[in-house]
């Protein structure tokens, strides 16, 4: 913490000019802000201490790599122990459903006028959070190794990466040449949806939480996934993005699906060689049976405000974090992130998420029952893609393990 | 026929001794590795290549000039402050086994000398106390913490550790207290003292064998646990297990491995120190606590 | 000792441990006897930066009224516990009959992941509890016949696998048997096959974590036994030797029954934790190939976002139900040994 501290007195004295004109609400509030231990929420919290900490009577950040275990909980009871949590798609999904943040629509008319219209969050009119930034999975390619290969021009669909990933193995140089987030877990059932998606694959019937996944598309899903596995390191299945990332910076594969969070990490000379830097080339997500839309899923990350506090510290906290999401926090950190902020030039690691938004790629849907989804697939398609079971059985085991949970949370009868 | 059983018991010496040889290497192997492997870059510390280069340092040599770097150490301690967790470690763990010992001693010492039924019935209770998975217990504390706003606190942290613990330090020390003769608290009582002056003057005076041994346990699962300090603890209170986790990345973020290699060798290196000096303490005091179990 | 003098004495460390864990144990299994009120829906128009969707989000006024009625939830008995993510009763008697043999019906209940999960935790209770006893023996008697300047540096080596946080311990060894690791490399080498890792084979990862957890708990038990060995009475030893017996025969007639009620006390601790096995999942990264009961309850709180909590409670009393059965013989023993002092 002190640590942090010290680093935002040096951005107050950097940033003396603006904390001046700052708006940061009633004065001598409190704000306590919860979030996830990475660079842009840093910045993005960082910001706000340093514009609007003086003006604060309490300012505490609590940035932590467990927030998702604990939100909720801490939101519970009134007054909430943080006054602002940082989420993404699905963790304010996670908040809403305990109905712990609060509309934002007065707030933001008050001190968000330099907001732009596709920051906010609305849900039935109701602004629910502020996004600052964007993510999702896209290719990495190694362009030197595809040359050496034979291969020209990266890869836009499944079938092209397939092809190359045969080609470099064909060719001696590598024999795994796929890496993929494929740990047991959350890392499974996100790469299932990023191919449903591609496929066109509706999670659950219209207008109902009935599973709708053993479906044409999830086979499909399945069977493209199952093809890129075959050249994926043997252990994809304990690989989340710190062993992915690891991998590509040793050199060790020429195509990997991997977050563009990733990209600023995987391009900087740290932990890799020169060979692997400027070869590194970032696109969009790949397409898949033929279709049209990229098999990602958008994510953004954005500021709530809880609900069980004081209307004077919601306030300040929101008038403090908004506030922040200005060009000068570009021109600092303009590099850590993708933002959805004005003033925001997008660089070489911006690449892939752009091409990949620009593409058509869904955004990670925000269902209240889109948890328990994402946890029966994380946990139910290890045998298929161990290769003891069928598609089918693993899809129906995925439908029944999903059915059992929205039974007990109440989403099926 | 002597010198029959002479060389059978040559054949049982060598093979025991061979059994504890290996196993010795097998015990220590590992911690060697690790201590060694921290001096070095993850490149050698991994070594795909060849594995002597982490004997060597190839990649140390190559990136930093020398067979050696403190670097991962100088990572963990200086720029990630690994110090504080150390201070927090310290101060949970302190409180955790002086509230362990004085709960345990007195509920353990009562339960050797009762012989009630509901003396057995606490037992057996305290022994399925201890099936719950802790991860359950953590997560149920978590909202009424918050309600409470004690959340997060290093007092709260040490409550529930002591809380926790209870069963394994309460079984420990009953069984402990039966090895001390009835007769001497007995004998006291005979002269007019009540029953707490006798355990006072009586029995804490022979009791601290096991008292010290069940404090090294009681020290070893607040020292080394995840599931209560992972959650019920605020950053700036975080102790170093937590923080060891966190140098190995998030999913937000890759961590160092380097970092956490040498914060596991400086969390592990104050163990080394304590087993020195207490080994025969650990020892005696399970002789005197087990033999009843 | 009196009631009220007991009283006093045991009143900490019980209100300790009711406080923090009979309290919760109790209203986990109130919980685990109710699911949520059914969820009130609406669709409705979302934005973001990536466009608009209809989405569906729950009307929390109206889901808020049905909690007020009855805040703990809708009676489910025991359902919870006969679900398909538990004991699934009713998935196990379609499998019964759909199943043409044995084989089949086991193939079918291996697809329910609490019996997969049984399998694993019962194999690795029952293959590293008597390993560790045995092994533990073994070297508590070797180490016991080193000479006596050998016998401290033994004990203070013995003693580093168990004084290791599981997190950390295992965390060392997860990096050692990765591919990259010594072990593993050292493995694709003897084998010549740079394909062959522990992560992506279910027997090497079961072998694996089972390794691990007899190295990691073998010093408990050999301190334990060697501690019980000092105490064996030397005239017993010399009469077994004066009636011809050999070492063997000494140790397995002599040494071995004195040290049963320790074999006793070690047998409940393993037992226990190893039915509770955990953090050797997590940092082995071994979720593919071996799940535990533990493993479910940190599923069903953390990874489901919004915790299952009717679920992970049904797990946990599943889980103390487990250790009950499995600590019953040694129960049973303890009682006899309690009525037998009282009277």
């Amino acid at each position: 913490m002190l640590f942090r501290n010290f680093m935002a007195a040096g951005a107050v004295a950097s940033l003396m000019g603006t904390a001046a004109f700052a708006d940061c609400g009633p004065s001598g509030n409190s704000v306590r802000i919860l979030g996830s231990d990475f660079p842009a929420i840093q910045a993005v919290a960082g910001a706000a201490e340093a514009n609007c900490g003086s003006n604060a009577g309490e300012f505490t950040i609590n940035l932590r790599d467990n927030t998702r275990d604990m939100m909720n909980q801490a939101l519970t009871p009134n007054p909430a122990e943080y006054t602002s949590v940082i989420v993404a798609n699905s963790t304010l999904t996670q908040l809403m459903n305990d109905d712990l943040v609060r509309p934002l629509n007065d707030l933001v008319a008050k001190y968000g006028s330099h907001l732009s219209p596709n920051q906010l969050i609305t849900i039935d009119g109701n602004v629910m959070a502020v996004a600052f930034m964007a993510n999702s999975q896209h290719l990495f390619t190694r362009t030197d190794i595809l040359e050496q290969a034979g291969v020209s021009g990266t890869p836009s669909t499944v079938d092209e990466i397939i092809d190359a990933a045969e080609a470099i193995r064909a060719a001696g140089i590598m024999e795994h040449p796929i890496a993929m987030n494929m740990k047991v877990g959350w890392n499974v059932g996100e790469v299932f949806n990023l191919f449903f998606l591609a496929h066109g694959g509706e999670m659950f019937q219209a207008g109902s939480a009935e599973p709708n996944v053993n479906s044409p598309a999830g086979l499909a899903a399945l069977a493209d996934i199952a093809r890129l596995a075959e050249y994926a390191h043997p252990d994809h299945l304990s690989h989340a993005s710190n062993e992915t990332q690891a991998l590509w910076e040793a050199g060790q594969v020429a195509m990997a699906m991997m977050w563009g969070s990733r990209g600023g990490a995987v391009l900087d000379a740290e932990g890799s060689t020169e060979e692997v830097t400027s070869n590194t080339l970032l696109s969009a997500a790949p397409t898949a049976g033929g279709g049209s839309i990229p098999a990602a899923t958008l994510w953004w990350d954005g500021v709530t405000i809880a609900k069980n506090i004081a209307d004077a510290d919601a306030e300040a906290t929101f008038a403090a974090l908004v506030g922040g999401l200005k060009s000068d926090l570009m021109a600092e950190h303009n590099d850590k992130a993708i933002w959805l902020i004005d003033g925001f030039t997008p660089g070489p690691a911006a690449a892939g998420v752009s091409a990949t938004a620009a593409g058509g790629a869904k955004p990670y849907p925000m269902i209240p029952y889109i948890n328990f989804m994402h946890n029966a697939l994380g946990s139910e398609l290890v045998d298929f893609y161990k290769g003891t079971e069928s598609a089918e059985d693993a899809l129906a085991d995925v439908e029944a393990a999903y059915r059992t949970a929205a039974k007990e949370a109440g989403f099926l009868q | 026929m002597a010198t029959k059983a002479e060389s059978r018991l040559t054949t049982f010496k060598l093979v025991s001794f061979a059994l504890v040889g290996a196993w010795l290497i097998i015990a220590a192997f590992p911690f060697l590795w690790t201590i060694w492997g921290s001096f070095k870059v993850q490149g050698d510390f991994f070594s795909k290549a060849d594995w002597t280069n982490a004997v060597f340092g190839v990649l140390t040599t190559r990136e930093t000039g020398g067979a050696f770097t403190s670097n991962g150490y100088f990572g963990a301690w200086v720029q990630e402050e690994f110090w504080k967790n150390v201070l927090n470690t310290l101060v949970i763990v302190f409180f955790t086994v002086i509230i362990s010992l004085t709960f345990g001693t007195l509920g353990g010492y009562a339960l050797a000398r009762s012989g009630f039924r509901y003396a057995f019935w606490i037992l057996m209770a305290a022994l399925i106390f201890r099936a719950m998975p802790h991860i359950t217990l953590v997560s149920g504390y978590m909202l009424p913490f918050f309600e409470w706003n004690i959340w997060g606190l290093k007092g709260t942290a040490i409550i529930v550790l002591v809380a926790i613990n209870q069963p394994f330090t309460l079984w420990m020390l009953h069984s402990f207290f039966k090895n001390i003769p009835k007769d001497m608290d007995e004998s006291a009582m005979v002269d007019g003292c009540t029953r707490f002056q006798a355990f006072w003057h009586v029995i804490v005076p022979v009791m601290w064998p096991g008292v010290i041994t069940t404090g090294l346990f009681s020290f070893l699962l607040a020292y080394n646990d995840y599931a209560v300090t992972s959650m019920l603890l605020s950053k700036p209170n975080e102790t170093m297990v937590p923080a060891v986790a966190s140098f190995l990345g998030s999913v937000q973020v890759q961590g160092n491995i380097m970092f956490a290699v040498a914060a596991v060798v400086s969390a592990t290196a104050p163990l080394f120190v304590l087993i020195l000096f207490f080994q025969r303490q650990i020892v005696s005091g399970l002789t005197a606590g087990a033999v009843k179990g | 000792m009196k009631h009220r003098t007991f009283f006093w004495f045991i009143l900490p460390t019980l209100s300790a441990m009711i406080l923090f864990i009979a309290l919760p144990i109790v209203s986990v299994f109130i919980q685990s006897l109710f699911v949520e009120h059914e969820q009130v829906l609406v669709v409705s128009e979302s934005c973001g930066p990536f466009g608009c969707t209809q989405t569906t989000s729950i009307d929390t006024e109206a889901t808020e009224a049905l909690r007020a009625d009855s805040p703990l939830g809708q009676y489910n008995g025991l359902g919870t516990y006969f679900d398909r993510s538990h004991l699934a009763t009713a998935e196990v008697a379609e499998i019964w009959k759909a199943s043409t043999g044995l084989a089949s019906f086991v193939d079918g209940i291996m697809d329910l992941k609490f019996y997969k999960a049984l399998v694993f935790t019962l194999t690795y209770t029952f293959v590293v509890t008597p390993a560790v006893l045995i092994l533990g023996l073994a070297i508590a008697v070797g180490v016991n016949n080193l000479p006596k300047a050998l016998r401290g540096i033994a004990i203070f080596i013995s003693l580093l696998p168990f004084l290791v946080a599981t997190i950390v311990g295992s965390m060392i060894l997860s990096w050692m048997l990765d591919g990259e690791g010594i072990i593993g490399a050292t493995l694709q080498n003897i084998f010549n096959d740079p394909s062959l890792t522990i992560k992506s084979s279910t027997p090497l990862m079961w072998i694996a974590l089972i390794i691990y957890g007899i190295w990691h708990t073998l010093p408990f038990s050999f301190i334990v036994f060697y501690a019980g060995l000092q105490t064996v009475p030397g005239d017993t030893l010399e009469a077994a030797k004066v009636d011809g017996a050999n070492k063997w025969q000494t140790m397995i007639n002599v040494v071995v029954p004195h040290l049963m009620p320790l074999v006793s006390f070690v047998t409940l601790m393993l037992l226990m934790d190893n039915f509770r096995v955990f953090e050797p999942i997590v940092s082995f990264q071994a979720e593919a190939h071996a799940q535990s009961l533990s493993t479910f309850i940190l599923s069903d709180l953390r990874e489901a976002g919004n915790p299952l909590y009717a679920s992970a409670g049904a797990t946990s009393i599943l889980t103390i139900i487990g250790v009950a059965i499995l600590l019953s013989p040694v129960v049973v023993r303890t009682w006899r040994d309690f009525s037998a002092k009282s009277h």
